[in-house]
């Protein structure tokens, strides 16, 4: 069963037009995932989902209710983890549970309950009596989303989950969010990093400029690239004109350099990569290091966008 | 879902957060003070103290309930903690009637400073008790919804301030409050019966010692259409300012 439903959402600030036409249904179980670079759209779509923006034209059912008439009844249904915190800085980690817990109906007993469960279970019980203000950025973005789950709501949306916080912060939500779905809670996620949404969502949408430009399972979009290959060559002197070697022997392939003396080799598999070392080599560049990456996500990414990793916080600034 | 849960959790969160921290008790219970003791000295008799007492009942009020709601609100805007509360199942008449219900209790108790001081100094014995408790409730609502209808149309907690400002010193002079609205120029008149503080000081002076100039009742209806009105045009500016 679908528990979200996009057709044809368009919003508009003004002239720019955020949000331009996109379609696509979440089911109920799974990880979805929004995959865009900065200013794509990925913060409107989830604003418009949640109530916090009103769409422009399309029409948005979640949980089967349709927006507008309906939003209130699908909220109640709903966690929202936004891409800041919007806790209050002046409550303690548990009053900030709390409090959130009576948005929704809930009575003290329970609420005060299901609090203590959560400080636990993100390994915030030792500050629950610490003022917000005071706790680290990851500790901040695990209360945000334990503030979310408070009502133990069917979906969960989440903007950029792990974006600015501690490499084990960040381990920990994916974790969570692993077993949240385990025990049934459908999860849509927005992110740029390719890789969160290779390791966590089963299914992705590539987000660009507005516009679905591709959405599939994971395993799906894999298969695409399974004959494919990545080489990473770390060589010394001038990347740009080994750059210029590999693109000249290999054109069918994409060569990139991506700073720091790095090469990447993209397209489909070799079946000999001596020749790759030796046009380097003749060329008079230094080869310090080869690799064979295993085809992932980037690859889909960068043949369906032709947007490379290293452009997605730069891609089409303003966004946030 | 149970709304009242939370309408008070909010209503409680607020008075917590905000009313009872010391720089808004001084601002609430001193600012009262300060004026009703500065009014009161200077005045020498009896009567004048009774002709000032309204006057500086509402003026508490005002001051007390529009400064509220530029931290209660436009603050928490800022912060993003108000996200918090759109994004909640509450409909958003509940949710602005949670947010102001604080400022009114808080414009309610700032009131009863200088009514306090007036019982010890006046003879209040032919008061009409539960006229008083109607104009200072509907005193404090109609000053919390004017300071929530601009609240809901600034982004900044100085513009709030600022623009409520722009409206109370104006209404200390026009609306009666310590001396008639009578003895202002001809053309400034008609503004003055624009404005709800003028009935609610009228409606407060007969309640205290029958010396209102308007008949109750017209009071009563013209503070209770003001409420409706503000409420209303608050609504629909936060339907369409806070919802992008
Ligand atoms: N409130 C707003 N007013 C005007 N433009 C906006 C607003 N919010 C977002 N935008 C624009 O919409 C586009 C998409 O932004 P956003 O949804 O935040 O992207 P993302 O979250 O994918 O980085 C950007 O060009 C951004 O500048
Ligand atoms: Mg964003």
């Amino acid at each position: 069963m679908p528990v979200i439903e996009v057709e044809e959402l368009e919003k508009s600030f003004g002239d720019v037009r955020a949000v331009d036409g996109i379609d696509f249904s979440v089911q109920e179980g799974e990880i979805f995932g929004f995959l865009g670079p900065n200013g794509a759209g990925k913060t409107t779509t989830i604003n418009v989902l949640t109530g916090l923006a009103r769409k422009t034209a399309g029409s948005v059912r979640v949980l089967g209710h349709f927006y507008p008439r309906d939003l209130r009844r699908a909220q109640e249904g709903i966690g929202v983890v936004p891409d800041g915190s919007n806790l209050y800085p002046e409550l303690s980690g548990k009053e900030n549970l709390t409090f959130c817990g009576s948005l929704y109906g809930i009575r003290k007993e329970e609420r005060e309950r299901r609090a203590a469960e959560l400080l636990d279970q993100f390994g915030l019980s030792g500050v629950a009596g610490r003022r917000f203000a005071t706790y680290s950025k990851g500790m901040k973005r695990k209360l945000t989303i334990a503030a979310a789950l408070i009502h133990r709501p069917r979906v969960l949306f989440l903007d950029e989950p792990t974006s600015g916080i501690d490499v084990a912060s960040a381990r920990q939500i994916r974790r969570i969010l692993e077993r949240l779905n385990c025990n049934g809670t459908t999860v849509f996620l927005t992110t740029h990093y390719i890789e969160e949404a290779e390791r966590l969502c089963h299914r992705v949408a590539f987000i660009v400029d507005g516009r679905i430009v591709r959405v599939d399972s994971l395993n799906l979009l894999l298969e695409e690239v399974g004959d494919d290959c990545s080489l990473q060559f770390a060589v010394g002197g001038d990347a740009a004109s080994a750059r210029e070697v590999l693109s000249e022997v290999f054109p069918s392939h994409k060569a990139s350099a991506t700073g720091d003396g790095q090469l990447l080799l993209r397209g489909e598999r070799l079946d000999d990569i001596i020749p790759a070392v030796c046009a380097l080599h003749d060329a008079g560049v230094t080869v310090q290091e080869v690799r064979l990456l295993r085809p992932s996500l980037e690859d889909v990414f960068v043949r369906v966008t032709g947007i490379e990793a290293e452009e997605m916080t730069a891609h089409r600034g303003g966004g946030s | 879902m149970n709304v009242w849960i939370p309408f008070l959790s909010i209503l409680q969160k607020d008075m917590r957060a905000y009313y009872l921290k010391p720089p808004n008790i001084s601002w609430g219970i001193i600012f009262p003070v300060a004026w009703t003791l500065m009014f009161f000295i200077r005045s020498g008799g009896d009567v004048e103290i009774r002709e000032l007492l309204p006057g500086v009942m509402a003026l508490s009020v005002l001051f007390g309930t529009t400064s509220m709601l530029a931290v209660t609100i436009t603050f928490e805007k800022r912060s993003r903690a108000f996200e918090r509360l759109i994004l909640a199942p509450i409909s958003l008449p509940v949710l602005l009637a949670a947010k102001t219900s604080g400022a009114i209790v808080f414009g309610i108790i700032n009131s009863a400073v200088p009514l306090l001081f007036g019982v010890w100094f006046v003879d209040l014995s032919a008061a009409n008790w539960s006229m008083v408790i109607a104009a200072v409730v509907l005193i404090a609502a109609t000053s919390t919804f004017l300071g929530l209808m601009i609240a809901v149309s600034v982004r900044e907690v100085f513009e709030a301030q600022t623009f409520s400002n722009f409206f109370r010193f104006p209404m200390v002079f026009l609306c009666g409050l310590f001396f008639p609205v009578h003895h202002l120029p001809l053309f400034l008149q008609p503004l003055s019966y624009a404005l709800p503080l003028t009935y609610g000081n009228d409606l407060l002076r007969e309640a205290l010692w029958g010396g209102g100039q308007l008949h109750p009742l017209l009071s009563l209806a013209a503070l209770t259409a003001f409420s409706v009105l503000l409420f209303y045009i608050s609504l629909r500016n936060a339907r369409r300012r806070w919802i992008i």
